[in-house]
This record gives structure tokens, C-alpha cells and sequence, in this order.
């Protein structure tokens, strides 16, 4: 009577693997990446050799090494004075304390450059501030605007036009916005991080929008249908029937707003002057020594990295949550 | 007069498509009673589905109404369970949890969590799938996606089971054995149902009332048969039934002799005798599903 059990997992992906990784694979995995690689760098330093400027010749290769060593050491130097700084001024209180114990200590925190290290720290966050305002706002609202047909027509004029603006025309907008409102005498945020945070939300916002809006629209009639059926509560559809069916959209729609995010933060940061990686950027370029070019093209490595690794990280995350685990993401 | 059960009244249907109004249902009627097995039979496009999401609550009839108990209907709910043709599982949903949307939502309020719990196993074993509970739809075959949607439906306990094509998706063997089922089932609990079928065999075999449907727009009910066949109803014995037969031949009329598929109205009219191999073999292109094992069984 019962039907027989239809397994339709791909087991077989598991076989092939058990089966041992075939030279073909292998080749493919790894060799061919490494090849791509290695004619890029040749390439690269070819070019750069016939690339001269006035601040020196193009850097290769080579001269960008040394340059992500220089700024390891550099980044382990300012730690070091900072940790010395911070003795020297503990062991000058202590000296304070025991002469008089009723004496106001005070403490006044290092202010030293910040190191390479310290613009990626602060980019990252900026960077995940502003995706998180922004999604905190794009997911519920194309959510209603992919429920509601009449919402999305509401919506979709005001969607199309902010859409394609770029971040340089928000920015002084959000920087007197922000200077004129955010007003505190012992403010939580510097004020050019939320410049940065606001104006990467305001770019950030559109992709997650639209594709969770597509993704809620195109739910399956007949699964709309079964939850009227069944007179579902309209939180309850929400959290069972739509969430789960645009969860792949909204996902499309985060790792596009993420890589967004990312790019218009650099450029934000660059003409805000606000800390991070796009003004580690500039100050390069201001200071025109002939180590500049090669510290700017560390950084553009490390910027596109970092841009690789946080769709990397979107990408498992989008697994981790999907029901469907047999759906190729890529 | 008796108390009708359930009483679809002069519902017509109009549709508005960028404009253009198009007549899909004209003038309906039909009652039902409690415990009633009604199949509704018609050519593709001919507007069965449209009767059933009327009743369901779905669609708004443009005119005339449907009254279950006396009470009229107006919008969808689970006392009017719907069976969809291709299951409408959530994919993302374990089989027990599919059921337990459903029961949870109904007897939230009237059963304790253990006994929704035992609920829920109890129509999962109603329909032979109490072995795969913790399986996701996309884990099972269509039959079994399809038991478990059926279950769905029961765990409601709705005073109407609506099935829209429950089997034309499935392989011959595997419709009849959920035929099979669902006869078993429908005796136990004595279920009111509306089914919408393409498949002659299945029609009678499965019904109490065959309704038979004319062709759009503005379609109507046709004729409606009788089918006294005693209960419980074995196919294989009534496939050689005299009873069976003629019933049989009377909805192939309709169908094939009468009101001919719209998309074949250029051929002659066929006749009588060659009704059930056009049934078989001469089926218009663009037209209904092929039609099941009961179909093959017979002939």
C-alpha cells in the first residue's frame, strides 16, 4: 500500500567524494586557480615595469609584499608605544596615589596614529552598521511591499529614483543632517562614523528592498491559498509561509547590498575624510612618498579581499538558514 | 424538504481581465448532503475548478452564493479544507510540521499539545505516512507528497473536503492505490466531498453523484448521474460490473458525444461505441491529463 521511500537527497555528491578527489577535480580545484594567479603576477609585473610616475615606478608584486610587511610592523609599533603609554601613565597614578590618596587621577587614552589594522577595524564596522540600519528597514518593508500590490505601487516611484543615486550626493546632506542633529556632550559615535554608517545604509537599502519585494510577490499561489485555507493569522504567515518562501531573494538581495555597502564605503570615507580604509586611501596619495603607491595598492588587494570574504561569509550564512540544502549556491 | 448540507445556489462567475469581461460559470446549482461523495467532471477550461474556489471561499461568485449549514460563505476557512493538485506542501516544513500549521491553527484552543500531537500522528496513519514524519516534501514521492496533503485536509476536520485534482499528477499505480485510500478513509469518517476529476474510472468509482459539467464559457451543470454502485466498491471486480459499465458509457457520452472538447469541435462528433478509445488513444492535443490505471483496468 505505501509507497515505496523515494530518496532525493544527492547522495551521490557524497559518493563522488568518497570515491577520492579524481585528478580532474584536483586540477580544477586547485591547479587552475594557482595558474590564473601566477600569469596575473606576471603580468602585473611586467606592466609595472614600464609604468612610470611621479611619484616612481608602478609597483609590482614585489614592492607590495614589502609594503604589507612594513605596515605589520608599523601596526605592532604603534601597539607597543601605546602599551608603554599606558604603563608609563599607570605607574605615574600609582606614584600620584601614594603621595596623596585623596588626589584626582586622571587617564587620558592614547592618541596615536591609527595603523593600517585600525582602518580595516573601523571600515568593518562602519561597513556593518550601515547594512544593519539598512536592513533593518529594506527586509520589513518588501515585506509589505510584496504582500500588498498597492504598497508596491506606492513605493515604486520613490524606489526608482533614490535607487541609482550615487553615495557622493548623500554624503554632504547626511554630514550636516548629522551635525546639526546628533548633538551630545559625550557622544556614543563619532560623527563621521555615523556619516559613513548612514550614507552606506542609504545605498544599501535598495537591492535587499527589491529583491525581497520580488521574492514575496512570486510565492507560490497555491501555498497563499493553503494558508487562507487554513485561516492563518497574518503573523503567523508571515513567520511560516512568506519568510521562508522569499528567503533566497532576500539572501540575493543582502549579498548585493552587502558588496554596495562595501564599495560605497570606501568612496564615502574618501571624500568625508571619515577613518577607514578609503582614507588610509587618500592620505597615501596626499603624502606622495615613493612607498605611497605601493601601500595604496595594499590596500586596493585588501579591500577586494575583504569584499571576497564578506560574500563568503553571506554565502554561509544563506546555507545555514536556507531549508533548501540541496539548492546550488554560488 | 430535508435541511441541505451544503447548497450551492444560481452562482455565476464573471471575470475582468484588463477589461475584457469573460463568463466562466453561469447559473450552478447544486445540493449536497452530509456524507455526500460528489465528483465534478468536465472538459479542461470548463470551469470546475472555479465551482470548487467558490465553495472553498477563494473566488466570489459575482452572482448567487453558497450556504454550508445554512451559513453562508464568504471567505475561506478551514471547515471548507481544500486538496490541491500538485500537494502544496511548504517545502521548507517537515511532513509532521505540514500537518501541525494546519491543526495548531484550528485546535489551538479546544486540544492540548499532546493531544495535537496524537492528532496529527493519528492522520498521518490515516493516510500510511506515520513512518516519515521528520522527512521535508522533497524528500518523499509525489503520491506520498500528496497522502500527506490529504491528511492536512483531514486534520482540519472540515465539514467540506474540496479536492481540486487530487491525483492527476500521479503515475497510474500510485492513483489508484490513493483511490484505494481514500475510499477506505471516506467510509470510516464519512467525510462530505466535492472532487474534481478528468478520469471517467475515477469518477465513478469513487462518487456517490457524478456532476457533469458543459463546456465554457458561461458553463453550467449538465447532467448529473447517479451512481448507485453498493459500497464498499472493489475496482477489480467492478471493472467486469454490467452497472459499472453503463455508468461508465454515460459519462463517456457526455463527455465525448455530447459536449465535445473545445479544442477538437472540428472533428465529428464520435460515435457512441468509439467513446471509450477516443477516451484512451484520440485525446486532443492540448487537452486533459492522461487518465489513470482505472482507465487502463477497464478497457
Amino acid at each position: 500500500m505505501s509507497d515505496a521511500v523515494v530518496a532525493l537527497r544527492p547522495d551521490d555528491r557524497f559518493g563522488k567524494m568518497v570515491t577520492g578527489i579524481s585528478s580532474k577535480s584536483f586540477l580544477e580545484g586547485l591547479v587552475l586557480p594557482a595558474i590564473g594567479i601566477l600569469v596575473f603576477l606576471l603580468v602585473w609585473q611586467f606592466a609595472a615595469n614600464r609604468i612610470d610616475t611621479s611619484l616612481g615606478q608602478f609597483p609590482g608584486p614585489v614592492q607590495v609584499w614589502q609594503q604589507v610587511q612594513n605596515l605589520a610592523v608599523e601596526h605592532q609599533r604603534e601597539r607597543e608605544k601605546e602599551t608603554e603609554f599606558n604603563q608609563r601613565q599607570e605607574e605615574r597614578n600609582a606614584k600620584k596615589l601614594a603621595k596623596n590618596p585623596d588626589a584626582v587621577i586622571k587617564w587620558r587614552d592614547y592618541t596615536g596614529k591609527p595603523t593600517f589594522v585600525d582602518q580595516i577595524r573601523t571600515s568593518l564596522l562602519t561597513v556593518a552598521t550601515g547594512f544593519i540600519i539598512a536592513n533593518m528597514i529594506a527586509i520589513p518593508l518588501g515585506i509589505v511591499c510584496g504582500l500588498s500590490a498597492g504598497m508596491y505601487k506606492a513605493m515604486n516611484p520613490i524606489i526608482q529614483v533614490f535607487k541609482p543615486v550615487s553615495p557622493l550626493a548623500w554624503l554632504p546632506l547626511v554630514t550636516m543632517v548629522v551635525s546639526a542633529s546628533y548633538t551630545s556632550d559625550s557622544p556614543m559615535f563619532d560623527k563621521s562614523f555615523l556619516n559613513s554608517a548612514i550614507t552606506v545604509s542609504l545605498c544599501c537599502l535598495w537591492p535587499t528592498l527589491i529583491n525581497t519585494t520580488v521574492g514575496v510577490a512570486g510565492i507560490d499561489r497555491d501555498l497563499v491559498n493553503v494558508s487562507r485555507v487554513m485561516a492563518l493569522p497574518w503573523g503567523t504567515h508571515i513567520r511560516k509561509i512568506v519568510i521562508p518562501a522569499a528567503i533566497p531573494m532576500i539572501f540575493t538581495g543582502l549579498r548585493l547590498s552587502l558588496a554596495t555597502g562595501w564599495m560605497v564605503l570606501i568612496a564615502a570615507e574618501m571624500l568625508a575624510q571619515n577613518p577607514g580604509l578609503g582614507k588610509f586611501v587618500w592620505d597615501e596619495f596626499q603624502n606622495g612618498s615613493s612607498d605611497s603607491l605601493g601601500r595604496i595598492m595594499v590596500a586596493v588587494l585588501v579591500i577586494g579581499l575583504i569584499g571576497f570574504a564578506l560574500d563568503k561569509l553571506m554565502l554561509t550564512l544563506q546555507k545555514h538558514v536556507s531549508w533548501d540544502k540541496s539548492a546550488v549556491l554560488r | 424538504m430535508l435541511g441541505r448540507y451544503l447548497d450551492i445556489t444560481g452562482v455565476g462567475i464573471e471575470f475582468n481581465t484588463n477589461g475584457t469581461k469573460f463568463r466562466a460559470l453561469q447559473n450552478v446549482n447544486l445540493k449536497m448532503e452530509k456524507g455526500e461523495f460528489v465528483s465534478l467532471i468536465g472538459h479542461s477550461g470548463c470551469g470546475k475548478s472555479t465551482v470548487l474556489n467558490i465553495v472553498a471561499g477563494l473566488l466570489q461568485a459575482t452572482e448567487g452564493g453558497v450556504a454550508l449549514e445554512g451559513r453562508e460563505v464568504t471567505d475561506p476557512g478551514p471547515d471548507r479544507a481544500v486538496v490541491f493538485q500538485n500537494h502544496s506542501l511548504m517545502p521548507w516544513l517537515t511532513v509532521y510540521e505540514n500537518v501541525e500549521l494546519a491543526v495548531n491553527q484550528v485546535f489551538r484552543k479546544t486540544k492540548s499539545r499532546a493531544e495535537r500531537r496524537e492528532w496529527i500522528e493519528h492522520n498521518l496513519a490515516l493516510v500510511n505516512m506515520d513512518h516519515a514524519l521528520n522527512k521535508l516534501p522533497g524528500e518523499i514521492s509525489g503520491g506520498m507528497k500528496q497522502r500527506v496533503g490529504i491528511a492536512r485536509c483531514l486534520a482540519m476536520q472540515p465539514k467540506v473536503l474540496l479536492m481540486d485534482e487530487p491525483f492527476g499528477a500521479l503515475d497510474a499505480l500510485t492513483r489508484a492505490q490513493l483511490q484505494d485510500s481514500l475510499m477506505r478513509i471516506q467510509a470510516e469518517l464519512g467525510n462530505t466531498v466535492i472532487m474534481i476529476t478528468h478520469d471517467v474510472d475515477e469518477a465513478v468509482l469513487l462518487s456517490d453523484r457524478i456532476v457533469m459539467m458543459t463546456n465554457g464559457p458561461a458553463a453550467t451543470i449538465g447532467e448529473i448521474l447517479e451512481v448507485t454502485l453498493p459500497r464498499p466498491r472493489d475496482r477489480l471486480a467492478l471493472a467486469e460490473d454490467p452497472d459499472f459499465v453503463h455508468l461508465r458509457q454515460q459519462v463517456l457520452e457526455f463527455l465525448y458525444a455530447k459536449h465535445v472538447n473545445p479544442d477538437s469541435k472540428s472533428r465529428e462528433p464520435l460515435p457512441l461505441h468509439g467513446a471509450a478509445e477516443a477516451a484512451e488513444g484520440g485525446r486532443p492535443s492540448g487537452g486533459d491529463r492522461p487518465s489513470g490505471g482505472a482507465d487502463t483496468e477497464a478497457a
